[in-house]
């Protein structure tokens, strides 16, 4: 047999999947889903080295060496104060937690509000729910991204959201992922988001203690004609910890969808973030921020796939390397052949601030179409001394005017999280951070 | 706004105006690659033992390499045992003066608008001209001399200048870098070598011309330019190729290195056969060009022009090691019908305070595919690395594509990279406002294009510029609307 990258870690997984068959494929569509998964994973393997779309983060790697991957049945309890100090200070929300990959009632509050209807997706999946037949594996497909096929292979939790037509939810709904154990958690969103209707979601992973943990979550998001959905993305996990996360999204006709992901801490940190403009008129809109320290390495790659005319795209993503960290963006703007008329923007800027940080950018543009007005740009440089400068002749000192470039460096991107209480944790961090 | 009309007046019935072929008997070698083949065209140039030894073994690691898929181009493959890897026009001798020279052959040459005769002297251009595979002619070769300047073929570089040869040849684009590079190395059978001596300004341009003859021949040319402290030189490279049904090969090797305060220009007007308009046929051009500033405060700076071939694989790449170096790349491809180009450049900023700017104009019309391809690498130690990158792609027609791929690698916190990128068409305005003023619409893309281009226009030596004008115009031709 042929040996392909993560060969050890594809072994344990299908160890695994073979002693839970009987939980895992209690439903006969999912069941299909998983077989064609592990497949995928055994014919294929892991991204190695030299793949393309990993090139910069050997994630196959960092696991083999740190992830044990074996079943973890011990239980570990958790406190309510821990659950409490890993959210957001003053957001209002409804607060979803899952531990170890599971779903805690006690820690989460109700969904009673009309119009949203929230289930665990194990419970969705032995209720033949049809939003879990609909989205599971199917807007992110095993075929095109192994972590996807491992996460399809095993998840067997995660939040089903769905939100019918016209309805406005009142607050968001905060997913919260507590990871206590040294081995992984795989769980997949799945959210449906009605014609009109309106819905934040924020998601956060976090580890306790010092082992390392990986954490792969997919997000399935539809959102249906005229809606308007948003997605914060919130990574601020312990230095051992390793995640992968795919959110992959597609969009009718004149929706809105807005991603928010800030990047501040973790091991490595993967995002893949996949936005299908299938309709008309839709508008879609990445801010990413990553803000990194000692060995740090965070991965963003984005996709934004213009299929029909008259469609709008921004990307914004900033980032300030510190330490002997790295950060890596790949932005891809797609613009078919049918999509005439597409406005696309994209813009990237990296500041170094020591010698031993890094930062590998590829902004890329593919059109097929003619009357489009697509641009990126992307700068990696410094400080800008002058300002630096201005700020020491007036009394303020270095590494408070330093402090203040690089709050405004990051402003225009922390001005777009539309929530104060988010603001406030991630300008809190930055201060914190910068006064070190 | 005459001079746009009789371009366009003049190429509305051309195809391709470089694609007759003329009956040159020719010395072939059988088809087919092999070590043989190889042990043939080394005697052929009667080379020294090293040489031929230095083919055989970038041959066996060619064998071992694969052809490489990344690039955005789509084509049938080469077969490589097909084609004919040796191709000189038949000389009774060695023509010692331009008189001797095979008059049919200076004939082609009058056709392709080179004088090799001394009326060069006016527009003051030295040609070395390739035609297939072998080197025919080079002209002012003793007012070059004088200066100590050794401008001539490679396989005479090889007999007259061994020393210099075996001290620089795969010394930047070593044998085992890329498939093709390495295929180049086992079999290049000419091409053009120059040398410009410490502290010496070459006088005038130095152009090579290249052309593909006869039929089933692949053409790999090798070039080596080696500019020594303090000297100056500015290179053309022009290629044209008749018209055929079958695809044919081009796989050049081009070497350039620059000594302390040296500055090297090469410029090339890529007009290679682009296949007719349903895409049959023309030419595939994949080449290697790399240039490295060796010496501090050198510099080294691409202007290429690309409006040949059906497919286009090719990054002249600048790797910046001296101090205070500086790199530069001027493109603009167009691509009409079922052309493909896959082009761009590297720059590695190795050295301390290295510049490098690059500009790239895309154009693209009909059914083909243009892609940006770069990278600009900033090693840790290069301290006040400084880039700026600007793509900008035009489309026209909404059959045709665009992309960019640009890598960026940034090691060292004090360099200060830019790139950016724009996709567009004509304005619908801009044309607007040409024909308000009598301007027809054809003359008015031409026109804009040209404006498009002119900051890469720009660059080019005079001669050179006016050339990628009406090239331009003409591959352009017939695509508005």
């Amino acid at each position: 047999m042929k040996k392909f990258a993560g060969q050890s870690i594809i072994d344990k997984l299908s160890e695994r999947f073979e002693a839970s068959k009987q939980e895992l494929t209690s439903n006969s569509t999912i069941a299909d889903v998983r077989q064609k998964a592990l497949n995928h994973l055994v014919e294929n393997g892991l991204p190695h080295a030299k793949a393309e779309e990993y090139k910069f983060t050997n994630l196959t790697k960092a696991l083999e060496k740190n992830i044990s991957f074996e079943m973890n049945t011990e239980r570990v309890s958790v406190s309510k104060e821990d659950v409490e100090k890993l959210r957001i200070e003053g957001l209002d929300a409804y607060y979803l937690t899952f531990i170890n990959g599971e779903f805690n009632s006690e820690f989460s509050d109700e969904v009673t509000e009309s119009g949203i209807s929230f289930s665990p997706l194990s419970a969705a999946i032995q209720e033949n729910n049809q939003l879990a037949g609909k989205l599971f594996d199917k807007l992110s497909k095993s075929t095109e991204d192994a972590f996807v096929a491992m996460n399809s292979l095993l998840a067997n939790e995660g939040t089903v959201l769905e939100i019918s037509a016209n309805s406005e939810v009142s607050k968001p709904v905060f997913v919260q992922y507590i990871n206590t154990k040294s081995s992984d958690i795989h769980a997949k969103n799945l959210i449906e988001v009605g014609a009109n209707a309106k819905v934040t979601v924020i998601e956060k992973v976090d580890t306790l203690g010092a082992e390392p943990g990986f954490s792969n979550i997919v997000n399935e998001i539809s959102v249906a004609t005229g809606a308007n959905a948003k997605f914060y993305k919130i990574e601020n996990d312990t230095d051992t910890s390793y995640h992968i996360s795919n959110i992959h999204v597609s969009q009718d006709k004149d929706s809105t969808f807005t991603s928010n992901t800030v990047a501040l801490n973790g091991a490595m940190v993967r995002n893949n973030l996949d936005i299908k403009l299938e309709a008309e008129g839709c508008e879609a809109y990445m801010n990413g921020l990553y803000l990194l320290n000692g060995k740090t390495h965070v991965d963003n790659h984005t996709i934004v796939d213009h299929m029909m005319p008259n469609a709008y795209s921004n990307e914004l993503y900033k980032g300030i390397m510190d330490d002997k960290s790295r950060g890596v963006f790949n932005g891809k703007i797609f613009v078919r052949k049918d999509a005439q008329k597409t406005n696309a923007f994209q813009s990237n800027k990296n500041i170094l601030l020591t010698d031993d940080a890094t930062v590998n950018t590829k902004p890329q543009l593919e059109i097929w179409a003619d009357d489009v007005k697509c641009s990126h740009g992307c700068t990696t440089g410094q400080l800008d001394k002058d300002a630096l400068f201005y700020l020491m002749a007036r009394g303020i000192k270095k590494d408070r005017a330093m402090a203040m470039l690089l709050h405004a460096f990051a402003s225009d991107v922390i001005e777009n999280l539309e929530l104060e209480p988010i603001q406030a944790y991630v300008e809190a961090i930055i201060t914190s951070r910068l006064e070190k | 706004m005459s001079d746009d009309n009789q371009i366009l007046e003049e190429f509305t019935s051309k195809e391709y105006e470089f694609g007759w072929t003329v009956d040159l008997e020719a010395d072939e070698a059988p088809k087919g690659l092999n070590e043989d083949i190889i042990h043939f065209i080394s005697a052929k140039k009667e080379e020294p033992q090293w040489l031929l030894e230095w083919r055989l073994k970038a041959f066996r690691m060619w064998q071992k390499m694969e052809e490489p898929e990344w690039a955005n181009v789509n084509y049938p493959k080469v077969d490589y045992q097909d084609l004919i890897y040796y191709s000189a026009p038949k000389q009774k001798k060695k023509p010692k003066s331009l008189d001797e020279v095979d008059p049919e052959l200076l004939a082609t040459f009058e056709r392709l608008g080179i004088s090799l005769t001394e009326q060069k002297r006016l527009t003051g251009v030295a040609v070395d001209a390739v035609i297939d595979s072998v080197s025919v002619a080079t002209t002012f070769k003793e007012t070059l001399s004088e200066l100590g300047i050794i401008f001539c073929s490679f396989s005479e570089a090889v007999q007259e200048h061994p020393e210099l040869i075996k001290k620089h040849l795969g010394t930047v684009v070593p044998q085992s870098d890329n498939y093709f590079a390495a295929l180049n190395s086992a079999v290049f059978s000419d091409g053009s070598f120059c040398y410009i001596p410490k502290g010496v300004r070459c006088p005038m341009e130095l152009s090579t011309y290249f052309r593909i003859n006869a039929a089933n021949t692949g053409q790999f040319e090798r070039t080596l330019i080696v500019a020594e402290e303090g000297s100056y030189v500015s290179y053309l490279e022009g290629c044209t190729a008749p018209q055929r049904d079958e695809n044919q090969l081009h796989a050049a090797v081009v070497e350039i290195k620059a000594a302390k305060d040296a500055e090297v220009k090469y410029s090339t007007v890529q007009n290679w056969y682009p296949g007719d308009k349903n895409g049959k046929g023309g030419i595939y051009n994949f080449v290697t060009k790399r240039g490295i500033c060796e010496g501090d405060n050198s510099k080294i700076s691409w202007t290429q022009v690309e409006t040949g071939s059906a497919v286009t694989w090719k990054y002249p790449s600048c790797i910046l090691k001296g101090d205070n170096s500086q790199g530069e790349f001027y493109s603009v491809a167009v691509t009409n019908n079922y052309q493909q180009a896959d082009t761009g450049t590297k720059m590695i900023h190795i050295g301390k305070n290295t510049k490098s700017r690059i500009v790239s104009k895309g154009i693209s019309a009909g059914y083909s595919q243009n892609s940006y391809r770069g990278q600009v690498q900033v090693m840790k130690r290069a301290t006040n690395a400084r880039n700026f990158s600007q793509c900008d792609s035009l489309l026209m027609g909404d059959k045709c594509g665009a992309h960019t791929f640009p890598y960026i690698d940034i090691e060292n916190s004090s360099a200060q990279v830019e790139h950016e990128a724009t996709t567009s068409k004509i304005g619908e305005d801009q044309i607007f406002y040409c024909q308000q003023r009598g301007i027809d619409e054809e003359s008015a893309v031409a026109l804009i294009v040209n404006g498009y281009a002119k900051e890469v226009l720009n660059k080019l030596p005079m001669e050179f510029a006016v050339e990628a004008q009406k090239l331009l115009a003409l591959t352009l031709e017939g695509s508005v609307g």
